[in-house]
């Protein structure tokens, strides 16, 4: 292949080419869709060696950049998932690509869900809306034969405004059947009198469903409006900050720490997060 | 190596030699002010301004650096992936950087090159560069160096310290790099010890020509949160008009915007300055903004330099005492009573 660089020995600015090999729209609005995507070369493959809660930088060239979780699990090797709300300049342009379609991504960027230090333990995830991606790497990656018994119970609260607004909804049925994994599946309100999932906001469910913090972690990805009454169910039941671990947004461009803008306090979004505990996170100012 | 002197006389001479290995940048008279550009001879320079309005931050951090290229015609096996933009990273000296400067670019090395990420283009372009600095015989009113860790003739950061003692300029090499330079412009000349002390009392009735102070006593164990919550931010922030001109001047302050640009099917990846001033540095594409309201802003400028940047680096403030905000601030807010304020803020 020809040369993409003028001999810097590493630019955490150039990202690694990619081609588009499947997409697949996720919600009932058409606005969520994941892109499957793969390495043009094997060694950029293995550069990007990842863990569950990272994220990366996707690249449009002529339109840019916008950071986005990665989705897939280090388990499923040959190709990356990214699932992408279509919300601005970039990801409007991503959803008009096409399979087969050349971008770019920079990355693994960012912490992770610290699941070497979960060993052992229970682990409740709970997540809401579109912000299911990196936990679905998590789940994946739990799952995983070699990964299984390396945790205790596995129990997931996962919400969506109704049926249709479910990501990955052949892989939930999957789980559902699985002994090994509590699911609690919810919507907000169903049309359907045999609506196979609970009924009831995320907060409500968690209150139903996790009742125990013993030996357990929280692992917590949604809205802020969920995050903000799920917090209190957790505290309740015995989670202490320390077990409760959030994932942060906030806009940002470089994704190495160097461009200024998503700091909170003195932390990085983008280099010192996304991944932060409860007790880290109350310890700085709400600029989130 | 000993303290040389190089004769004002013989300036461009020095300066011809030196132009054979170093791309050469000095300050350039640019109607009322300075800034720095390449130079061919000691005539094109002035090395008699208080300071550069513009710090020499962008000799290393451009306002505007095309990063990547791209060709988005399909027909070609590179459409759509982004190449390094080449440059010219050979030798280069920079006559009469200011020390406060050369402190700030130390300041910022720490943002820019770090353990596990380097800025390739901010480490070349440190690296390429030779700073023989220029030290302040009259300070402005508004300099505040020494009580952030500088001084007027301060080493920190530079290679060579040139000190202007009337007919002559005294330089000391501080560096390899300084002592290099120094060897291929040939300035052999020993200072005699007359010209040495002159150079001293000099520096030394500079220093004392520094009156504003500034304490930076207590902002590393004050608590985060209390400096954040603090109510004087309500009136600090108030006469703000969001013009970031502080931050456009400020030596330290390193915030950039990365864009596409695009030209029928060829573009470039750019970075340009950014502004914490600005709502849009922030703004998510939901449209929820973490720092939408002024007072956040203004808020974030100063916390950023005098209280996360102390805590994350322990490396003393993000502020050299340049005063240029201090000058250019449109409405008067003077970064040195935020000092004030913060430092000696009781909850």
């Amino acid at each position: 292949m020809f040369e993409r660089g003028i001999g810097f020995v590493e630019n955490p600015y150039l990202p690694y080419p990619v081609r588009i090999e499947k997409i697949t729209i996720e919600t009932e609005d058409r606005n969520l869709k994941t892109f499957r995507v793969s390495f043009l070369t094997p060694e950029d493959e293995k550069k990007f060696a990842y863990h569950p809660g990272q994220f990366a930088e996707i690249s449009v060239a002529g339109k840019g950049e916008c950071p986005i979780g990665i989705a897939s699990s280090p388990t499923e090797s040959g190709f990356l998932l990214f699932t992408v709300n279509k919300a601005g300049v970039v990801t409007t342009h991503l959803h008009n690509m096409k399979e087969g379609d050349i971008m770019g991504v920079r990355g693994p960027l960012g912490n992770w869900y610290s699941l070497d230090e979960m060993e052992g333990k229970n682990v409740v995830i709970i997540g809401g809306g579109f912000a299911f991606t990196t936990l679905r790497s998590t789940i994946v990656y739990m799952l995983a034969e070699e990964n299984r018994k390396r945790f205790g119970k596995i129990s997931v609260v996962y919400g969506a405004r109704n049926e249709g607004m479910l990501l990955y909804q052949d892989e939930l049925s999957a789980w559902q059947e699985r002994s090994d994994i509590e699911m609690n599946i919810t919507v907000d309100c169903s049309d359907d009198p045999f609506c196979k999932y609970h009924i009831g906001f995320v907060p409500t469910i968690t209150e139903q469903k996790i009742t125990s913090a013993e030996n357990s972690v929280a692992i917590i990805c949604g809205p802020p409006i969920m995050i903000k009454f799920t917090q209190p169910v957790l505290e309740k039941v015995g989670f202490p900050p320390e077990a409760i671990i959030m994932s942060l947004e906030n806009r940002m461009k470089c994704g190495i720490g160097m461009c200024g803008r998503c700091n909170v306090g003195a932390e990085y979004v983008c280099k010192d997060g996304p991944v932060f505990t409860l007790a880290k996170l109350n310890t700085l100012p709400k600029e989130y | 190596m000993d303290i040389v002197k190089i004769r004002k006389e013989k300036l461009s001479e020095f300066l011809k030699k030196l132009k054979d290995r170093y791309r050469l940048y000095g300050p350039v008279p640019q109607g009322n002010m300075v800034h720095f550009l390449p130079v061919q001879d000691a005539a094109d320079m002035d090395l008699s301004f208080q300071n550069a309005i513009l710090s020499a931050k962008f000799l290393f951090l451009p306002q505007s650096e095309r990063l990547f290229e791209y060709s988005l015609d399909s027909a070609r096996d590179d459409a759509h992936i982004l190449k390094e933009v080449r440059k010219d990273y050979s030798p280069r000296a920079v006559i009469g950087v200011r020390p406060c400067d050369a402190r700030a670019f130390r300041l910022v090395d720490v943002n820019f090159d770090t353990e596990k990420f380097r800025d390739p283009w901010w480490v070349k372009a440190r690296e390429a560069t030779t700073l023989v600095g220029l030290g302040c015989t009259s300070p402005c009113s508004t300099c505040f160096c020494t009580s952030v860790g500088g001084a007027p003739f301060d080493e920190a950061g530079l290679d060579v310290l040139l000190t202007d003692v009337g007919e002559v300029f005294l330089a000391k090499a501080l560096t390899d790099k300084g002592e290099n330079l120094l060897k291929t412009g040939k300035a052999f000349e020993t200072a005699e010890k007359e010209l040495v002390d002159r150079a001293t009392t000099i520096q030394q009735e500079a220093a004392a020509k520094i009156v504003s102070r500034v304490d930076t006593s207590r902002l590393a164990e004050l608590d985060t949160l209390t400096l954040f919550e603090a109510d004087f931010w309500e009136g600090l922030h108030f006469a703000c008009i969001n013009c970031g001109v502080c931050t456009y001047l400020c030596p330290t302050c390193w915030c950039f915007d990365i864009q596409d640009e695009t030209h029928g099917s060829a573009g470039s990846r750019i970075r340009n300055w950014d502004s914490c001033m600005f709502p849009l540095f922030t703004l998510h594409a939901s449209g929820h903004n973490p720092r939408g309201e002024k007072i956040q802003r203004v808020r974030q400028r100063f916390m950023h330099k005098l209280k996360y940047y102390v805590d994350k680096y322990k490396n003393g403030v993000a502020c050299v005492g340049c005063g240029r905000c201090v000058q250019h601030c449109p409405v008067n807010i003077d970064i040195r009573q935020v000092f004030q304020l913060m430092n000696e803020y009781k909850s």
